[in-house]
């Protein structure tokens, strides 16, 4: 009952949540009252969904994003600030409170249509169709890098044109001018005899029907756009200040830790607590079904506690798998799809299969890559307060609504007595999107009738993942007489998310690209740029052994291969140029290149490698990219450095093992990660092609391990087709 | 009951004397600008000085400060607030990303100019390794520091003007 009255709601906020896309979600007169919080003094107006404008005429951003550290509150502050010509210096932003008037239909949009750039006179139609879809499904989540090329292009941008036209026209009215007398700038309506605020014509603003589609400025009219303004969340985030999840308080806390089971799928069987609960501090023990947790008086005290208990786990199934085990399976399925021609077809061109029999040359080549998990440096935790009608959660989470929807489902309440705070992230990558540890949070507060403070220890971080799936994919390459390609075959496992992750830029006349579903008992989630994280090395390695096969080289081939691409060929062309690709390498030294497209952003990257007494080290990463426009061009920098340095641990290192159903590694000995020696130079080059706004947090992750692998060829001869890199005397490069 | 000072000021705790001193900082005394990362030492998010020297406060017993001065990252800045150096760079580099790490980092740092006010590119890392930053955001970390050494060093060939403060 209580859903169907919310669903009422979700109705009347899709009336306003309609025109949420033209920037005006929130019309004045129809405003939620679920915004009144927002309305924190009288006076102030609340123009549209993401505008607050104060009487001291300060302006309020509020974005429906989590600050993990991509900068993107920043980054659509400037696009907002922008179109308002508002004054930086009284710019603030806000992440808006878990409710469904918020939700990122546009996050929804990118992965149902593929991420394709949608005409401009179609998004009404397109958005508005999503947008149901997504309130349905509770998603606010700051991920597949929507921040800026989302939110910011169709919400913030066009909020503020809107609300500055009608800040004009309320102007226009009160002084009797007309408004192309009048003109804006840093907070300020000015005409020829007067100069105001625009706080003085909130009130009447808030009167105005918002236009339907305010004009956006050009590019040469911007003037926070395109500007490396420094984000605000920096300075406390050097003095301890910026408050975590972790760091959340409650009077009366008590804090535990636990033990999932360490083969998925599994059961306590039985505990045996008693050593445990003689401890002191320790006040109890629950068994959570899956997991058995220890409620204390202080963290430490509860993880000491935990080593005390000891728990039986039902057996399942998966108790004797190891790796190995799955990629035989992968390889029996994909073998198995060919044989019976049942593999999915998702891109087809041409007759793959009939050049492939008739061709000069033919390449067959598999790779794989391993489970990842995802280690954030703030291991999961969640803070929660249970009484009867209220729940309070505290945590930080890329996803608050759909946290919000979990909790009170698993709890059996109604959102609306579910009540989040979220906080910083300390790290997000795609883990912080699936409210597990939030339940755990609200069922240990229940039992122990206390605020419970629920860390995980970094071994359960690390075990209990959802992780970036193990993938195998297999190849096979034709070339001509002439040593052009005729033909991409290619088969793989483990088809999620996005869809168009596997698809090759490059011009071939043949081509057939297909998924296989091999179901494993590892759970799975996103991993920074999802699919393209493993589809980025398939296909880039491959297409560096077709360009070997055919005696290329391998930047002319891939650019040779991109005559009708142009967005591609620049950015590989840049890389090349400011890499000096074709500058002498010394001995045992490498160079290769890699391009991915990923998020509405193409990145490629020149990877130089020094080979040394069968050590890989990695000396200089010069990197190119296309967001179509940088916002903020440092903070587009600091992303791909950090993309890199993501792709390159991954590359270099990462590596998660199932031995006997379970997570063989635990922490930072065994899952290691680049160090700040280890860490090469990087170089960023921005390309801004004008085209849509790409994503910034995730497109500099796929490119890394093709580029490193394909220079670690050119250095030794070695082709890397499994990852993590392995020396030849560890076991040799496969 | 054990005695030592925090962050200048005296302070006591009855707490297990096994008891880690991150676990102390955190929840006896509020002070979360120390992260808990890790557990055993390997990454850094913990560090705090003990007698002026770096520690991964998760492995060290809260007994081992009995006598001792703590400083975490909330006395980083004078008392007046003035930034130290660091953070100033941290700042001026724009470094942090998600910031979990960053008080760690900061403190490693802090030590290393402490001892070495001068250090290369060869020193930073050999400071900094212990130090994981998963966002990545090493290569500003050695650019930050460079940049507060430097500014330290000028600091110091010339002072302070207003000599009548």
């Amino acid at each position: 009952m209580n859903k169907w009255t919310r669903r009422g709601f979700i109705g009347a906020g899709l009336a306003t949540g309609g025109v949420l896309v033209l920037g005006v979600a929130v019309r004045p007169g129809h405003r939620a009252p679920e915004m009144a919080d927002m309305m924190t003094s009288d006076g102030e107006e609340l123009l549209n969904l993401w505008v607050k404008i104060a009487p001291d005429n300060s302006v309020t951003a509020i974005v429906p994003h989590s600050e993990m550290g991509q900068g993107a509150q920043t980054a659509l502050a400037q696009m907002l600030g922008d179109e308002l010509d508002a004054d930086w210096s009284q710019i603030r932003v806000e992440e808006a409170p878990p409710h469904k008037e918020y939700a990122n239909h546009i996050l929804a949009k990118g992965f149902l249509i593929g991420a394709a750039e949608i005409p401009p006179v179609l998004l009404p139609t397109v958005d508005g169709a999503l947008l149901e879809v997504t309130q349905l499904f509770n998603l606010q989540i700051t991920g597949g890098s929507t921040s800026v090329r989302s939110t910011g292009q169709f919400g913030m941008r066009v909020a503020g044109a809107a609300a500055r036209e009608m800040l004009l026209q309320a102007a226009s009215s009160a002084w009797n001018t007309p408004i192309n007398a009048l003109r804006t700038e840093a907070g300020y309506i000015i005409s020829d005899s007067q100069r105001a605020p625009y706080a003085d014509f909130a009130a009447a603003a808030a009167k105005i029907k918002p236009p339907v589609a305010p004009k956006l400025k050009s590019p040469d009219e911007f003037t926070l756009m395109g500007r490396s303004m420094p984000r605000f969340d920096v300075p406390e985030k050097t003095n301890g200040s910026a408050q975590f999840g972790i760091d959340a308080h409650v009077e009366g806390l008590l804090y535990a830790t636990l033990q999932q089971s360490p083969v998925f799928g599994s059961n306590v069987a039985s505990i045996d607590d008693k050593e445990a609960l003689q401890m002191p501090g320790v006040r109890a023990v629950v068994n959570l079904g899956d997991a058995v947790a220890v409620v204390a008086d202080g963290y430490w005290t509860a993880k000491q506690g935990l080593g005390k208990v000891k728990t039986q786990w039902e057996s399942t199934d998966a108790d004797g798998i190891n790796t190995s085990d799955i990629f035989a399976q992968y390889d029996r399925d994909i073998s198995t799809a060919i044989v019976e021609d049942d593999a999915k077809k998702h891109k087809k061109l041409g007759d793959e299969a009939g050049a492939i029999e008739s061709a000069e040359t033919v390449i067959e080549a598999t790779y794989q890559v391993p489970f990842l998990a995802h280690a954030t440096m703030e291991p999961l935790n969640a803070t929660a307060r249970y009484t009867e009608d209220l729940l309070e959660v505290w945590t930080g989470t890329q996803n608050p609504l759909g946290y919000q929807a979990d909790v009170a489902e698993a709890m059996e309440m109604s959102d609306d007595q579910v009540r989040l705070t979220n906080f910083y992230m300390g790290g997000g990558f795609g883990r912080r999107s699936e409210a597990g540890v939030a339940i755990q949070a609200a069922r240990l507060s229940r039992e122990v009738g206390a605020p419970v403070k629920l860390i995980w220890s970094r071994e359960e971080d690390i075990r209990q993942d959802r992780y970036r799936p193990a993938v195998t994919s297999r190849f096979v390459g034709a070339l001509d007489a002439n040593g052009n390609p005729t033909a991409w075959q290619n088969h793989y496992v483990q088809k999620r998310h996005p869809p168009d992750a596997a698809l090759i830029p490059y011009a071939i006349p043949n081509l057939g690209i297909y998924d296989v579903e091999s179901v494993t008992h590892v759970p799975f989630g996103p991993w920074r740029s999802v699919d393209h994280s493993q589809q980025g090395f398939f296909t880039e390695s491959f297409i560096d052994e077709l360009a070997v096969a055919a005696n290329r080289d391998p930047f002319e081939f891939r650019r040779d291969l991109l005559k009708d691409a142009e967005r591609q060929r620049i950015v590989l062309e840049t890389a090349a140029e400011k890499a000096g690709w074709y500058e002498p390498t010394g001995p045992g030294e490498g160079r290769g290149i890699a391009l991915q497209e990923s998020f509405g952003t193409h990145v490629a990257l020149v990877v130089d490698v020094l080979i040394e007494s069968d050590q890989v080290s990695v000396k200089r990463i010069v990197c190119a990219v296309d967001p179509g426009l940088a916002i903020n061009p440092d903070g587009l920098t600091s992303q791909m450095e950090s993309g890199i340095i993501f792709g390159l641990t991954a590359a270099l290192y990462g590596e998660i093992n199932i031995q006997n159903g379970a997570v063989k590694e635990s922490n930072f000995h065994d899952y290691p990660m680049l160090r700040i020696s280890e860490t090469p130079i990087i170089e960023t080059h921005i390309v801004n092609s004008g085209h849509a706004p790409g994503g910034a947090g995730e497109p500099g992750t796929p490119v890394v391990a093709p580029a490193l692998a394909n220079a670690i060829y050119a250095a030794s001869g070695i082709r890397v087709r499994s990852l993590p890199v392995r020396l030849p005397d560890s076991g040799g490069f496969s | 009951m054990l005695s030592f000072t925090v962050n200048g000021q005296q302070q006591q705790t009855d707490v297990d004397p096994a008891t880690p001193i991150l676990w102390v900082l955190r929840e006896q005394f509020g002070l979360t600008g120390t992260k808990f990362g890790c557990g055993v030492a390997q990454c850094g998010a913990c560090t705090v000085h003990l007698g002026g020297a770096p520690i991964r406060s998760c492995s060290v017993p809260i007994s081992a400060a009995a006598g001792q001065e703590i400083t975490t990252i909330e006395a980083m800045a004078g008392p007046d607030g003035q930034l130290h150096p660091l953070q100033q760079a941290w700042i001026d580099d724009q470094v942090p990303q998600c910031g979990y790490c960053q008080s760690g980092q900061l403190m490693s740092a802090m030590a290393l100019l402490d001892s070495n006010p001068t250090p290369d590119d060869a020193a930073i890392d050999a400071a900094m390794q212990g130090n994981i930053c998963r966002c990545g955001t090493y290569p500003r970390i050695r650019r930050a520091i460079r940049r507060a050494a430097s500014a330290m060093v000028d600091e110091k060939a010339a002072p302070s003007t207003d000599e009548s403060a």
